[in-house]
This record gives structure tokens, sequence and C-alpha cells, in this order.
């Protein structure tokens, strides 16, 4: 019998075209923009052609440098902070049997998926020049430490951030075999020994890549050192932001070269917690889940009442917005009574922003479970050249900050023949850059447990790949996308960072309104807002505790 | 669909410079039960997933009747398909599970519902019809798996160890519901296991694979009776190997000795003379007058038989069985023993693991 040659020539099946249109897409709204800034960075005004201007500006001048000081400052004493509170939380909470533990669980979960910009906030009607608290200290004459500038953005952040300590060494900490800390047991190491030699060293990757993500959150917020910065205690996605906006037109040049030493900066931090984690991996799975310490009486209420005041803490700042906002103000400030007032006001004065949320968010959303669901099976099935060239794109916008993102988007279709800026389009491009990691990587850890001849049982009966993969793959995936989805569109309808420097004024959205309602101090509208987002991320993060059923993981 | 014969012509599946099948020619008949047996890697699921679709084919054809089906994407190919995980549609019921083929086929409706409830009826699991995966044991999964194969009459049934997850009991019951299934139905099959026991039972004929090749094809009995290397004769069924002296200037009158016990009157098919190895399934050996000096190491009653485990003069160790029903008594560990062999149940193999009877 005659022998066929070897046929290796392209399919041009439908995840060929998938493939294609993905790529080209990252091409367009990442790589391009991308590109775009770091060539941008190598222009100045004040000198012609290609120049390290912008670059030695930044090393020589002492506005720059106290951001980068300023920067360096804030973020790694918020991780370390993050650190301190986080980790000893989990312990306390995977080994005791602390009083309300599914209700502190979830306050936690709350203090990390509401805005910051939101804890920022309501920290300054407390705790700022005519905070509540301020006056009632000042009324006995007592003066009561600033929460302007890095002492209280360190504050703000450790009450919003230590969360990811929190949930990846809680994690670690319920896989670690109880056998093994019996064994140091065994062994005849005091109970204190044994948690720095056994448990402390099997949980660091966890402990490292928790804080890890506190130092990039930090890093990369924009509303918090804004709003209590108030112009002296600048960071750097601060001066993108100054450097974009102060003058007509901006320095886009400086703007961008700021951008990518921040993108540098983030970049080199993720790679050096790779490297770490990817020699040192303990990962276990336990057999025997650790026991819980059943403490009683004075004992259990001593360990709960740490735990419980972290997440009160954390829960503050939205009960804070939630309670003035129905409380009169005038241009002095809060003056008491109670008031539907402030919403009165912001429906029939922003009513667009509220519109422009919910619109921008529900279609970013749909983007991104389609998306999202394509990426990972290409990720996980399709395995090759390019989806390796893939999964580095799609989690590049991890060391993006919003604000970088919001530059890269602007540089890059300021100009014809594209003309993005000011449309709704570049708002929700950038909500689905930034948001997509987090989807493509909870559908990737799905699709990696689901057996693969599911979906050959199903070719094998006659239906294509194409119709496979949307009667059985997506539908299997459906309900894990979806929970993760909901964790997406709680994150963009909270977007402040990239939208502040996208939004035009019909396309502006709630945080930018509470950005710019809280600068023109009224404070009224601003709270009144605030609580419309902080109720709308409860309640949707309520369906999805319900939803997910512990199967998701909030990181 | 009618049912096919299946032809392979030198295919090769490479992964890099590794030939997971390194070129198998093999003619499946029309309706017959096919076994690919081997050890682990051999590349029988390799194999199996060429003709599936699911692997690529390198070089050579694979051919269902006059069709070479090379560049036809598996869904075309009529094939159904039972995996060693079950594979079952999890968001669906049993019955829609087995209805999801007819469906893909554009089977009118009216018809769909007879069909499988019939499948159904078939691998006895009517009553589970309306209940979800997550509600059946593996045995009932695996019937669900199996209807849902069969009931869009494949030309071709394939199988890929589908009885490697179950319990040794449920085992031997869903062989037999598979056997007598492929039976009445008449579809041609592919069978892939490592478990000699479960191919030697099953199947029409068996094709023996190691490192990518056929090392032989032929009936149960044949492969068991008459292995033609001696990675055949050790794969199936327990054999012993001991060294052995043959003269055999004459292939029509040889002997075979090991140690000071020599067998006459053995036929070879050619002249062999040097050293080689017998090998002699642990139930042809005998216990009597006379054999190779040796002493039981270990007795174990098995109840229909005593298993005995025999060190030799020559330093080897051996199994050998003796039926309960013939045994006087069970001999205890440490008595001497002269183990004794029939000449027409032994098969001498050359230096080289050749078969030269």
């Amino acid at each position: 019998m005659m022998k066929l040659p070897l046929l290796k020539r392209p399919r041009f099946d439908f995840w060929f075209f998938v493939k294609a249109v993905v790529i080209l897409a990252m091409l367009f709204f990442l790589v391009y923009p991308f590109s775009t800034l770091i060539t941008r960075s190598f222009f100045s005004k004040k000198a012609a052609g290609v120049t390290l201007d912008n670059y030695a500006t930044f090393f020589s001048k002492k506005y720059y440098l106290d951001a980068l000081k300023n920067t360096l400052l804030i973020t790694f004493a918020s991780s370390f902070t993050c650190l301190l509170v986080g980790a000893p939380m989990a312990y306390l909470m995977t080994r005791y049997n602390i009083f309300g533990k599914n209700v502190i669980y979830v306050c936690i979960i709350l203090a990390l998926m509401s805005p910051p910009f939101i804890g920022a906030y309501s920290w300054i009607l407390l705790f700022g020049r005519a905070g509540f608290i301020t006056r009632l200290f000042a009324g006995i004459g007592v003066r009561t430490p600033t929460i302007y500038g890095p002492g209280g953005i360190i504050l703000v952040f450790t009450l919003h951030l230590f969360p990811y300590v929190y949930l990846y060494v809680a994690g670690a900490l319920g896989s670690i075999d109880s056998s093994l800390e019996e064994a140091g047991e065994n062994l005849g190491s005091s109970k204190l020994r044994r948690l720095f030699t056994v448990t402390l060293p099997v949980v660091m990757p966890s402990l490292l890549a928790g804080t890890v993500m506190v130092f990039m959150t930090a890093l990369a917020d924009f509303g918090t050192p804004m709003l209590l910065g108030e112009g002296k205690t600048r960071v750097l996605p601060v001066l993108v932001y100054d450097a974009y906006m102060s003058e007509i037109g901006g320095n886009a040049n400086m703007a961008s070269a700021l951008s990518v030493i921040v993108v540098m900066f983030s970049l080199s931090v993720l790679l050096l917690q790779k490297f770490y984690v990817a020699r040192k991996n303990y990962a276990m799975t336990a057999l025997r889940p650790p026991k819980v310490v059943e403490l009683h009486g004075w004992k259990r209420f001593l360990v709960t009442l740490p735990v419980a005041l972290v997440a009160f803490l954390g829960l503050l700042p939205q009960l804070t917005v939630v309670v003035s906002s129905f409380i009169q103000t005038d241009f002095t400030g809060f003056i008491g009574g109670f008031t539907l007032d402030n919403y009165q006001k912001i429906l029939s004065r922003l009513a667009t922003n509220i519109t422009n949320t919910y619109y921008f968010s529900a279609v970013a959303i749909v983007f991104i479970v389609i998306f999202g669901m394509l990426i990972s099976y290409i990720l996980v099935r399709k395995r090759g050249k390019v989806a390796s060239i893939m999964d580095l794109l799609v989690m590049f916008p991890y060391v993006i900050p919003g604000s970088v993102l919001g530059v890269c988007l602007i540089v890059a279709f300021n100009r014809k023949p594209i003309i993005l800026t000011g449309t709704a389009a570049i708002m929700i491009i950038s909500y689905v850059v930034r948001k997509l990691p987090y989807t493509v990587r909870s559908g990737s850890a799905f699709l990696y447990q689901m057996d693969a001849s599911v979906e050959e049982a199903s070719i094998s009966l006659g239906v294509s790949p194409m119709k496979t993969f949307f009667k059985v793959v997506a539908r299997l995936m459906l309900p894990g996308i979806l929970s993760g989805a909901i964790l997406s569109w709680i994150t963009c309808i909270n977007e402040l960072s990239s939208s502040i420097m996208l939004y035009s004024g019909r396309t502006s959205t709630i945080a930018v309104a509470i950005y710019q309602e809280v600068m023109r101090m009224s404070d009224g509208t601003a709270a009144a807002l605030a609580s419309i987002l902080t109720l709308t991320t409860v309640a949707s993060l309520m369906i999805f505790l319900r939803f997910s059923k512990g199967k998701v993981s909030v990181i | 669909m009618e049912s096919h014969n299946v032809n392979i012509r030198d295919a090769v599946k490479l992964y890099g410079d590794f030939k997971a099948v390194a070129g198998i020619t093999l003619d499946i008949k029309k309706g017959e039960f096919f076994t690919l047996l081997g050890p682990s890697g051999c590349g029988k699921t390799t194999l199996l997933r060429m003709i599936a679709g699911f692997n690529t084919i390198d070089s050579g054809t694979i051919s269902f009747g006059e069709n070479i089906i090379n560049n036809v994407p598996a869904h075309k190919r009529g094939i159904g398909m039972v995996f060693q995980n079950y594979a079952i549609f999890p968001h669906l019921t049993v019955s829609d599970n087995v209805a999801y083929g007819l469906k893909a086929q554009k089977v009118p409706g009216t018809q769909i519902g007879p069909r499988v409830k019939k499948a159904l009826e078939m691998v006895q699991i009517e009553a589970l019809a309306n209940r979800k995966p997550n509600e059946l044991s593996g045995g009932q999964q695996q019937r669900v798996a199996l209807a849902r194969a069969f009931v869009i009459e494949p030309s071709v049934l394939l199988m890929d160890e589908p009885l490697s997850n179950l319990d040794a009991k449920l085992r031997v019951q869903m062989r037999t519901t598979i056997k007598k299934l492929q039976r009445r139905l008449g579809i041609t099959t592919i069978y892939v296991t490592h478990d000699q026991e479960e191919a030697l039972s099953i199947s029409d004929r068996i094709a023996v694979m190691k490192d990518g090749l056929i090392m032989q094809v032929g009936e149960p009995t044949q492969i068991y009776k008459k292995p033609e290397n001696a990675f055949v004769a050790g794969f199936i069924g327990v054999s012993n190997f001991l060294d052995c002296t043959i003269r055999g200037g004459d292939p029509l009158n040889a002997s075979v000795s090991v140690g000071d016990y020599t067998l006459d009157n053995i036929v070879l098919a050619g002249p062999y003379t040097g050293k080689g190895k017998i090998a002699a399934r642990p139930e042809y050996l005998t216990l009597g007058e006379e054999g190779i000096k040796g002493r039981i190491e270990l007795s174990t009653f098995l109840g229909d038989f005593i298993e005995y485990e025999i060190a030799l003069e020559n330093g080897q160790t051996i199994q050998l069985n003796e039926y309960t029903k013939d045994a006087l008594s069970i001999k205890p560990d440490g008595m001497d023993v002269l183990v004794g062999m029939d000449a027409s149940a032994v098969i001498i193999y050359g230096e080289g693991g050749e078969v030269l009877t």
C-alpha cells in the first residue's frame, strides 16, 4: 500500500481562528500600547530624537526621588504590617475555635474587596481635620494623631490588604498534614519551636506570595495616596497622574517614563518571588487536615478578641460611609441630622456616573467571561508555542498598575487613525485587560482538574471540537467562571486608577465622582456614592459566597 | 452504521525521536473482538487513540473498510469509545448522556427515546435513566459509558482499559457483560488492556505489544500455549524460565538438559545446539520420582490448587502449581523434591529469546 507523506499543514479550524483573534487582540490592546509607552519614554520635548532625558530627570530631581522614597517606604512598610497582621490572624483562625468564624471570614473578604480609596476617605471622615473623632477629642482638648501622610496611607493599606496574607497563609495552613506537625512533636520540639521550625518554613512560599500581592497592590494604588497624601506625600502612581494631567496636554513622555519605572519595579518583585517559590515548593495535599484546638471560656474569648478587632477595623470604613451618607452636610462638612438629601443630589446630578459604572462593568464582564474561557482552554489543552506566548501576555497586566495602563492606552489611541480616548470603549478595554488574568487563572485551574476524556467522549460521539467546547467544556466551566466573574465585577465597579486617567465628561464613573467630590469637599455626596459602591460590593460578594460554595478562591 | 474491518499498515507515532508506535501492521476482522495487550508504555493506548483520531498518524495508514481515515477528523470517524475513567458528562442525566450522540447524528426525536431505553436495558441500568452521574457507582457509570458508545451504532467500538478502575469482582461481571453485548451487536471492537487474564477471557484475538511493536498476534489459546517468544511467554500467565543446554543436531530427536535432568524426544523447528532457555508454566510442572533437584521454600494453599515456591539446585527459583484434587497432602516447607516436566508442554527458546519448538 502507498505511504502517505507526512502532512503537517496548519489546520484552519475553530481553535486556529480563536488563537488568531486572541493574539491579535493582545497585540493591539496590550503589546502595541505598552511598546508605544516605552518608545514615548525615550522622547522629550527638551531634546531632539531618542533621549534618556526623562530617566535622567527622574534620578536627579528631588521631586521624583522623594516620590521614589515614599513609594519604597509605603510599599515595604505596608507589606510588613500586612504580614504582621495577616499571618497570626490566619494561624488563630485555622487552629482555634474562634467565636463567629464565618462572620469574621466574610468581614475579611469584604475588607479586601472594598475599594481602598473609600477606606482612605472614611478614615478622613473619622480622623481627618474635620473628622468625627478628631472633633470629639478636640472637644475635650486631646489632639488625635494625623491620618494624613505616610502613616495614614500605611494604616489604610494594612487594613485593606492584610487579607491577601491571611488568605494565602490560611490556605497553606489548612493543607499541612497534621502528621507533619505531630512528627515535629514526637521529635521533642516545643510548641513554639515547632511553629518556627516546621510550620513556618512550610507556609513560607504562601506567606511570601501573599506579601508580594500586598506589595504589588500597594505599589499600584492611586486613590489612597492621592487622598491621604494631600499633594505632599507623593508616590509614583500619583506622579504618573500628575505628569499626565498637570499642564495643558500634560507631559505624556515623562508620564511614560515614570510608568516604565513602576512596571519594572513590580515586575522584578514578581520575578523574585517566582524564582524563590519555584525553588522551594512544599505543596502538599493534607490527608488529615490539622486539628482545631477547642478552647473554652475566657481563653476562647481572648483568642477571638484580636481577630474580631482587626476584622472590625477592616470593616469600619464601609460602616462609616454608609452612616455618614445619611447625615446632613453644608460647605463646612457634616452638621448632623438624618437626611436623604445626599442621595437626591447624586441621583439628579450624577446619575450618568452610576449608569456608566454598571454598564461598563457589565459589558467588560461579558468579554472577560468569553475570552477568559477561550484563553484558559487554549493554555491548558492546546499547549504549544502560541499558548506559551499567550500565557505570558495575558499575565502581564498583573504587573501593570491601573494608572500605567491608563497612560498606555492614551498614548496608543489618542492619534489618528485610531482615536479611542474619551470613549466608553477605552474604559471597557482597560477593565477587560486588567481583570482578565484573574478569570484565566481560575479557568485554567478548573480545566487542569477536568479530565480531557470527557471532551474526547463528546467528539467520539460525532460532535465537532468546536461544538464540544460550547456544549460540554464551557457548560462545565461556567459555574466556576461566573463566580470568578462576580469578583471581577466587584473590582470593575470599584476601579479608580485607570478610570481617572481615561474618563471624559460623558464616561465618568462612580469611583471617579467620589474622588472629585472628596476633592471639592462635598462630603455628603461622596459618602452617598461610596455607599452605593459598598452596598453593591456587599451584595455581589454575598452572591459570590452563595454561588461558589467555597470552591472558588477570592485571590 | 455497518461495522467495518480495520486495517493498519506500518502505523508510526513519534514523540520527538521516541517511537511510541514503531510501525505496526494489523488486520482486524469485521465483528471481531480484538485486544491490544501489553505493559504500560508499550504503545497500545497510543495506537488506539490513533484509530480514534485523537492522535495523529505520523506515517502509515489506518483504514476502516475501504476508506483510509488518516485525515478524517475524530468526530467524523463513526467510532464509539469507552474510556478508563468513564468520561460521563457530569451535567447530564443518564438518559441524556446516552442520547447525546444520537442528537448529534440528528436522529429524529421520536426514535431517540426508544433507542436510549433499549440501550439502557442492554446494560441493565434502565432503572437509573433519570439519575445524575454523581449518584452512580463506578460500575454503573461505566455501563452508561458503554450504552452511550454503542447506541450510536458505531462502525468500530474502541475501549481503553474500561475495567481498570473497578474492583475485582465488578471487573469480572462487567467483562461478561461486555463480551455478551459485543457478540450480540457484532460491532468490530478494539480493546486495550494491560491485564492478561482480562485479555484471554474476553478476546477473539489478541495482539501482544512491547516497545511500540507487535510481539505476537493470535487467539487466546495460541498466545497462552504457543508463545512465539520469551517476552510473550513471560507476559502471559506465569512462566518459569530455566537455563538449559540444547542438543538438537537432529531437530526431530533433540534433547534438553537442566543440570542432571534431561528431557528427550523433543522436536525442534530446526537444528540447534547450545545454551538456551526452557519455559514451563507452573501447572505443567510435576513433583515426582525424577526431575531437577530442589527444595520447597514456601507452600501456599489457594483453595483449588497449592502453589509451591521451589529453590532449584542451580540457584533458580520456580513456581509450581499442584491441583488440590490431585495432591495427597500439602508438602511442607523445607522438603527436598524432584521437579519434573512434560516434554510436550514446554517451550524451548534459543539464546536470543527466539522460539525453537
